[in-house]
């Protein structure tokens, strides 16, 4: 961490745990989740939660490059997101 | 004057980025009925990602390289986030996990639910053919 108030790195701890605390809640519902549509919104919701996360990281440590991969993750997770409740609906992804 | 109140306006997008990112994960966690809980991510997760990514972009400024990137995937993620949660609301339907709508007034049922001529076709072979194979 370079150069930061005091208060702002305190902050962006908090917010690292409480980002955190969500991730194992939606990972919990992945396991519990009592059917498919449960799993597929908790996996977005990971995906969704990943991106915050490395985009917190960037703020940490003042770095520009963590730019692509959140953009990358956010791009992939969409289509992973449609591509799955595609198969659930249609039996099959590309016709 | 960005030195000063930089870091501060940073914390206060951190925080309300968490707070929202919380509630997103509690209301996925502790609701009762699978079309309810598609309401809490879907919407209160993504400001919750656009506030954080907001922080990135104020942090940005006030280290001293400006970059406008942030914009970029706030906009993607608020474009698709929509879609997806239609595409899950698609899937409950279908598997029946909700209550179903109401008939429409008019046609005979909603376009969800509607067989395409091609597979309707299929369906009547299928049914057709079942008391031959027996």
């Amino acid at each position: 961490m370079s150069e930061m108030p005091a208060f702002l790195e305190y902050t962006l701890i908090f917010t690292f745990v409480v980002v955190a605390l969500s991730q194992i809640m939606a990972m919990i519902r992945l396991v519990i989740g009592p059917d498919t549509g449960d799993r597929i919104l908790a996996l977005d919701t990971m995906v969704v939660n990943a991106i915050g996360l490395i985009v917190l990281l960037g703020i940490a440590q003042g770095i520009q490059i963590y730019f692509e991969v959140s953009l990358i993750i956010a791009m992939l997770g969409f289509v992973s997101t449609v591509a799955y409740a595609r198969f659930v609906l249609r039996g099959d992804i590309i016709e | 004057m960005m030195e000063t109140i930089g870091p501060a306006l940073v914390a206060i997008c951190l925080l309300i980025g968490a707070i929202f990112t919380l509630v997103a994960g509690i209301g996925l966690l502790k609701l009762n009925d699978s079309m309810t809980r598609l309401h809490a991510p879907t919407k209160v997760g993504t400001v919750g990602v656009g506030a954080m990514l907001l922080a990135s972009m104020i942090h940005s400024f006030v280290l001293g390289h400006e970059s406008y990137h942030e914009l970029l995937i706030m906009a993607f993620l608020f474009v698709t986030a929509p879609i997806s949660a239609n595409f899950i609301a698609k899937v409950q339907l279908h598997k029946r996990n909700c209550d179903a709508p109401p008939l429409p007034p008019r046609d005979d049922t909603w376009s969800t639910y509607d067989v395409p001529e091609f597979d309707r076709h299929h369906e009547e072979l299928e049914e057709f053919s079942e008391p031959k194979a027996n």
